[in-house]
């Protein structure tokens, strides 16, 4: 008992103090699956994200270029199925975890 | 139990005097909606009505208006825990539609990952289980180091618990040999305090209190009620999917099925993590033996006309999926049959006391828990007549006799 309570007294914390203190050692490994990144320029309008999109999150407007997807953040599932498919790779997930906002158009990628 | 049992045992009570405690949909005992009618006597609980027909979110008939590829994120999406057996279930089954075969070191990642969440789903159980008799030191240090296996799926698969690691033809992701390192690693750490924590579950005496004696399932009525996955293994019935119809490559990794014979909720926490120290050699056994290669196949989106039928060991139990494709990009129909819902029938057994034992009120948490249950698993039809006050399952014949008969 006093050996456990000797060894616990010594330890570091298992609780990280996330939004205040330490952040950076809030550890995200590569390849973690967060806010989608959308490079308009590599796009050639193929529309297979939105095919494939399990959750309606990938929405397809039309502008000078033709056919393009915006994608909406707060339907996103984070399954990087559209990465997957997208055949230029144009669409990367990126290690970006934080995204609440007060803005709605901050959750929609252009 | 049914309505009309309940009122049978009205009738024979020695102290004329019973209680109805309900219990949900909404309770702080429960952490999903599901509703409880306990029959007390004193202390002791005599009969209980079941109802979990509050989750009900038609995933089957979704699943039928979206393509496969779409389907597997939405079946994930069924029970957050069991996300890597379902996907699993599901890409097995199109697979069989396609009738092809994937690359062994898909099938090896596949069996890894499953076994991985095998490990996190029993290392949560046993948290919830030490939380229920009110032992939260040990639900602590359960959860503290459950998140060792957290972080290696995360490094694996992107996420911490929607892996969405298999796809039809394989798996998204390979394993690099750095990956492998620290899986290796981890699965040191936690052979280590699982080992500990069996220590704990045998020697503490708040554990063999609350644990020993309580909410007995004997054989028999475990397989009349159809018990599945460690509540039937803890009766001392052995059955695992894995061994009786061998998937993925269950039969070539060494691994025991686990069964305790003493048939009590004592018996379902050493099933459990005898299981996941057996989950942590099959991941080892598969992290070395794991060959080159690919680890996708590519196949069309629409496969051709058929049905398939596969099994899965979830963590709570065998686990059944029901493909028929018509040839197009979307199933025609997709039916899921969970474990928890085949559980139900012997939790209300467990929870009615019966000549040579008892259930008090006191014990109700922990039974319920001890099924593991999942009421994202358990959503189906009935029918309720409120002012009788009785439920009943129709068939589809009288069902369709039903309409006819309104509609005239």
């Amino acid at each position: 008992m006093l050996k456990e309570i000797q060894k616990s007294l010594f330890k570091k914390k298992a609780t990280v103090l996330y939004p205040f203190k330490e952040r950076e050692r809030v550890h995200i490994p590569e390849g973690f699956r967060g806010k989608i990144v959308f490079d308009r320029d590599k796009c050639t309008g193929c529309l297979l994200c939105a095919r494939f999109c399990p959750s309606g999150a990938c929405e397809i407007v039309t502008d000078e270029k033709g056919k393009r997807p915006i994608f909406h953040l707060e339907l996103c599932l984070f399954c990087s199925q559209c990465q997957e498919v997208c055949p230029k790779g144009a669409i990367n997930l990126t290690k970006e975890f934080e995204l609440a906002a007060f803005d709605r158009k901050a959750f929609t990628i252009r | 139990m049914q309505e009309e049992e309940l009122q049978k045992t009205e009738k024979k009570s020695a102290y004329e005097l019973f209680f109805d405690i309900p219990v949900g949909p909404q309770h702080p005992a429960l952490k999903e909606p599901a509703f409880f009618k306990f029959r007390v006597e004193g202390e002791r609980v005599v009969g209980v009505d079941v109802d979990v027909s509050y989750n009900h979110r038609g995933i089957e008939r979704a699943l039928e208006d979206r393509n496969y590829i779409q389907n597997i994120y939405l079946i994930e999406r069924i029970c957050g825990i069991c996300n890597v057996a379902h996907t699993l279930c599901y890409a097995q089954a199109v697979e069989q539609l396609h009738g092809k075969e994937i690359p062994p070191r898909a099938n090896y990642i596949r069996l890894m990952m499953e076994e991985l969440a095998r490990i996190h789903s029993h290392m949560l159980w046993l948290g919830v289980a030490a939380h229920e008799i009110g032992f939260d030191t040990l639900f602590m240090y359960v959860w503290r180091d459950r998140e060792v296996v957290m972080d290696l799926i995360e490094m694996l698969t992107g996420n911490r618990v929607t892996t969405a690691v298999n796809t039809i033809g394989g798996v998204r992701r390979d394993v690099s040999n750095e990956a492998k390192d620290k899986v290796k690693k981890g699965m040191n750490v936690l052979e280590e305090r699982l080992k500990y924590y069996r220590k704990v579950a045998l020697n503490d005496p708040t554990v063999n209190a609350r644990c020993s004696g309580v909410g007995i399932l004997k054989p028999k009525d475990a397989i009349r009620l159809c018990a599945v996955g460690p509540t039937l293994r803890a009766s001392g019935v052995k059955n695992d999917v894995r061994k009786d119809d061998p998937y993925t490559l269950h039969d070539e990794v060494p691994f025991n099925v686990i069964t305790f014979d003493t048939m009590d909720v004592f018996a379902r926490v050493l099933v459990r993590i005898d299981e996941t120290l057996e989950s942590v050699n099959m991941v080892r056994y598969c992290l070395d033996h794991m060959p080159n290669g690919d680890v996708r196949i590519k196949l069309p989106l629409s496969p051709p006309v058929g049905e398939a039928i596969s099994r899965v060991e979830a963590p709570r139990g065998e686990l059944i999926h029901y493909a028929r494709s018509n040839g197009t990009k979307n199933p025609e129909r997709y039916k899921v049959r969970t474990p928890t819902f085949e559980n139900l029938p012997s939790v209300s057994e467990m929870l009615t006391s019966k000549s040579d034992y008892e259930v008090n009120i006191a014990d109700i948490p922990i039974i319920l828990a001890s099924i593991d249950p999942c009421f994202s698993c358990t959503a189906r039809m009935e029918f309720r007549d409120v002012s009788k006050g009785k439920t009943w399952i129709w068939s589809l014949k009288e069902l369709k006799a039903h309409c006819s008969k309104s509609r005239r």
